[in-house]
Parts: structure tokens; C-alpha cells; sequence
């Protein structure tokens, strides 16, 4: 491992700001998706001391892929504590990969409001985009394998690790 | 065609799940995993948040067809079935059966077909005869899931399943709850659904309190305690059922009358304070004051009826979704 978790959310938190001032945005809202994005977004909310809770997507519901592989029946809902209409988000997810999940995440934001701006925090980009889809601040950027995946750990402490798979038969 | 208790078989739980033990159709819950029910109630809980979005759906079911087969009257089974699957984003067609092509000579078998070919994706089915459910269901396209919106006298699953998400919501652990179901048990596929589910998810003790003629005759091997004295069975209960008193279905003279009955099987706010004191009050509805409730008691403090309606909602969204996910 290269980075520590701390030193990328140390950088993600200084981009934020700096996007935030360049942008004129103020009071922004943290939207974190379930669950690794949620730890993510707990601890930038904390670094950026913003104070009214973050709110939790769980995006299950909305994934493109129900109808191939159903539903994972313990989904735990989707929490958003404040009014999403005209706000300024901040969607954070842990790994940001397919685009999949960003997608289906900026459909049911949609369903609880229309926010005046989303900006997409992730901790790790990798490779592999599959839709048009793209992070304004990134922790860190991963060159990897397909058969590589990111796994990560917590709340606390919050971790990240690189897993091999065993190639499929 | 008429469908006998023999032609519906016994109801093999097989019937209902696929080979990995997902559930493909949902037609009772006597024989059905615990862990299946548990899985119901997990994802009916996470749906709950749907009803807080501005927009009051998510899109699970989109582009298929849900069908409301209703050979038997029905307002609020059908109404929440039909919101739970707009919920999900489904199309939905609501076919009255009873004033319909049957009555012109058309077979049951022959209704399927013609809307089978519609390319209609679930069938929610109520009927007057007890296994009807299961009988299209061994009958239906592959790719049809069916779901049990009450068959005669034998279950109405949906309801049995948002009665004990009702109860977990309130009260959690089921191994620590003594549940009393009261009235005309005998005419009620709701009471049955409610002890199996009670009975698969352990709870504490279930008990029936009824008159001797309007219990089943072999009431006892569905794993309950008989109560003949409301008093004596609502000592120390952690929540009460209400049946409705189910004079449609009454052929013979089961009650000297409805104001006798009232008198030692209502429930009043002075029987209710024989139960433990954070008691819960529930009724499938629609409830009929003055004759198994009191109006106060429906809607008093300790009442969770509208809340039952409510859960319904979310209990009918899981198990449709349950049922269509990961079909191949």
C-alpha cells in the first residue's frame, strides 16, 4: 500500500475546499453510498466540519443489474436527514470503477429532489469506466488488474486492500 | 372449472422457491424457511424509505406487468397491491374476474392463457376457493411469478407477513412475545397465515381465543394455546389480533348474535388492561366496531391498524421484488 487512508482524505478534504471556494458553492450537503462511501463521507464530513449529518444512499433499488442477479435482501434504507431541493452535494463513494453506481446513486438523488449541484468525491479511481462518468476530487488513482479488486474496511479504522482473485474456472 | 382442495395438492414449499431457495412464488408461508420470512422482512423494511422520497417510487419493476386477478371483491388488498407495485414502477392491470369471463362460460385455465399472451409478468390472484393460488400456479408460463392475495378459508400470506413486520417493528424479538388471536377463527385465511409465520419466526406463545364454533376442529395442531375465556387469554399478551367477524362467509347459526358475541369477545379498553401494558392492538380490517372492537380501543393509543395499512405497502413491494429479481 502506498498511502495511508488518512493522507487521502487529508488531500480529498483540501480539494473540496479548494472546489468549493473556486465554485461559489457554501453549505454543502454530504451524500455518502453504502456502505464504504458512507464511512468515507462520515470522515470528510468531520475534516471539513460540516456540521448537519450526512445523509446515506443505498442504491440497491435503483442498480441496473436486478434483474440478472435480484435483490441482496439485507439492504438497509437509504437515509437522507435533509431537504435535497436546490441544494449543493456532495456524493462520496469509496471506489469509483464501472460508473455504475453513480449513475443509479444520481437517479434516486433525483427521486428525493433537484439539488443546484452535485460534486463526486471518491477515495480511489481505478480503471475501467463503463459509463460517461467522472470525479472532480480523487484521493488516489490505482492502476490494477480486472482481476483486482479494492476492499475496504470499517468505520473504524477505515482501510483499504487490494485482493487478487483466483482466475474463474 | 372448479378447483377442489385434491387438484390443489398439498403446498409444498418447493412450489414456491427455485432451486438456490429464491422465492419464485408466493403462495403461503406454512413450510417456508425462517430465513425466507426474515428476508421479506429485511428488505420490506429498507422499502419503507421509498415513502419519504418526493418521488414515491424506485425502478425495480419497470417494464413489467403486474396483474390483480380478483375473483373475489376486495378495496384495500387490491388498492395496496396495486401501490406497491406502482411503487416499483410496474404497469398494472386490475381484472375483475367474478363480473367477467367466467361468467360467460370461459374456463380458468382458458383466462390464463389470454392473459399470459398479453405478456404480463405476475399474477395477483384472490379467490373464494381455497388452493386457487396454488392451482395457477402450477399452471402458469415459466416466467410468471403468482402471489397468494388470500384463497378461501386457507392463507392470505401478504397480510400474515405485514401483520408480524408490524409486530417486529414494535416489539423485536419474537422468542419473547406472547401473541393472542381473537375471534372467528375459523373462517380466516389471515389467522392461519399469522401462526404459521408466528410459529416459524418462534415466538414465545401464540393462543387463539374464540367460541368453540368458530375454531377449526384441529385447531390445535397449528401450534397454539385455546383460550374459550377472552379473559383469562389476553392475561399478560405482548399484542392482541382482532379477527373480523366474517358474517359473509357464516352459513349456519355459529353465534346467537352479534351483540352476545360483543359481550364476551369485543374488545373493550377494560379487557385490553388485562394484557401487559405496552400491548399492541392490530386488525386486518375492515373492522367491524361494536362487534369484535370497540371504537375507542380501534382508535386508541395501543391501536397500530393504520399502521398494519401502511406496512402493507412495503411488505408487498419486497415480496414482488423478491419474486421477479433474478429470474434466468
Amino acid at each position: 500500500m502506498t498511502e495511508s487512508v488518512n493522507e487521502l482524505l487529508d488531500k480529498m478534504t483540501r480539494d473540496c475546499q479548494s472546489w468549493f471556494a473556486d465554485n461559489g458553492i457554501d453549505n454543502p450537503q454530504i451524500i455518502g453510498i453504502h456502505t464504504g462511501g458512507a464511512w468515507v463521507a462520515e470522515a470528510l464530513r468531520k475534516r471539513l466540519g460540516i456540521e448537519s449529518p450526512a445523509g446515506t444512499l443505498n442504491i440497491t433499488f435503483y442498480r441496473d443489474d436486478y434483474s440478472r442477479i435480484g435483490l441482496h435482501p439485507q439492504v438497509s434504507p437509504s437515509d437522507i436527514p435533509f431537504d435535497i431541493e436546490g441544494q449543493h452535494l456532495l456524493l462520496v463513494d469509496d471506489v469509483l470503477y464501472t460508473g455504475r453506481t453513480i449513475r443509479a446513486a444520481l437517479n434516486e438523488i433525483f427521486d428525493y429532489g433537484r439539488p443546484a449541484s452535485v460534486t463526486l468525491a471518491v477515495m480511489i479511481e481505478r480503471d475501467g469506466r463503463e459509463l460517461p462518468v467522472a470525479a472532480q476530487i480523487i484521493g488516489t488513482r490505482l492502476e490494477l488488474e480486472n482481476n483486482q479488486q479494492v476492499k475496504i474496511t470499517g468505520p473504524d479504522p477505515l482501510e483499504y486492500n487490494i485482493e487478487t482473485r483466483e482466475a474463474s474456472v | 372449472m372448479t378447483i377442489t382442495q385434491h387438484q390443489a395438492g398439498p403446498l409444498p414449499a418447493k412450489l414456491q422457491l427455485r432451486e438456490d431457495g429464491s422465492l419464485r412464488h408466493f403462495l403461503s408461508i406454512e413450510g417456508l424457511p425462517r430465513q425466507t420470512l426474515i428476508d421479506i422482512l429485511d428488505t420490506a423494511e429498507s422499502f419503507v424509505s421509498v415513502h419519504a422520497q418526493s418521488v414515491k417510487k424506485v425502478p425495480l419493476l419497470r417494464g413489467k406487468t403486474v396483474v390483480n386477478l380478483f375473483f373475489e371483491p376486495s378495496t384495500r388488498t387490491r388498492t395496496t397491491f396495486e401501490l406497491a407495485a406502482k411503487r416499483l414502477s410496474a404497469d398494472v392491470l386490475n381484472l375483475n374476474i367474478a363480473t367477467s369471463a367466467t361468467t360467460k362460460g370461459e374456463s380458468l385455465l382458458d383466462t390464463l392463457r389470454n392473459i399470459e399472451a398479453m405478456f404480463c409478468d405476475m399474477f395477483i390472484v384472490r379467490h373464494a376457493d381455497s388452493g386457487a393460488a396454488h392451482f395457477i400456479a402450477r399452471h402458469v408460463a415459466p416466467h410468471i411469478a403468482v402471489l397468494n392475495a388470500g384463497d378461501g378459508q386457507h392463507a392470505h400470506p401478504t397480510q400474515g407477513m405485514l401483520d408480524v413486520f408490524t409486530i417486529r417493528k414494535h416489539k423485536g424479538d419474537f422468542t419473547r412475545l406472547k401473541v393472542a388471536i381473537v375471534g372467528d377463527i375459523l373462517h380466516s385465511r389471515v389467522a392461519r397465515s399469522q401462526i404459521h409465520a408466528l410459529n416459524i419466526l418462534n415466538t414465545n406463545e401464540v393462543r387463539v381465543i374464540a367460541p368453540k364454533t368458530l375454531l377449526p376442529a384441529d385447531v390445535e395442531k397449528l401450534g397454539v394455546h385455546v383460550y374459550h375465556d377472552m379473559n383469562e387469554g389476553l392475561k399478560d399478551v405482548d399484542v392482541v389480533i382482532m379477527l373480523r367477524l366474517q358474517r359473509e362467509r357464516m352459513q349456519n347459526a355459529l353465534l346467537p348474535s352479534e351483540h352476545e358475541f360483543f359481550q364476551f369477545y369485543g374488545l373493550t379498553n377494560e379487557r385490553l388492561k388485562l394484557a401487559r401494558e405496552d400491548a399492541i392492538v392490530m386488525h386486518p380490517g375492515p373492522a367491524n366496531r361494536g362487534v369484535e372492537i370497540a371504537s375507542d380501543v380501534a382508535d386508541g393509543p395501543q391501536s397500530v391498524i393504520l399502521e398494519q395499512v401502511s406496512n402493507g405497502i412495503a411488505v408487498r413491494m419486497a415480496i414482488m421484488s423478491m419474486v421477479m429479481g433474478a429470474q434466468q
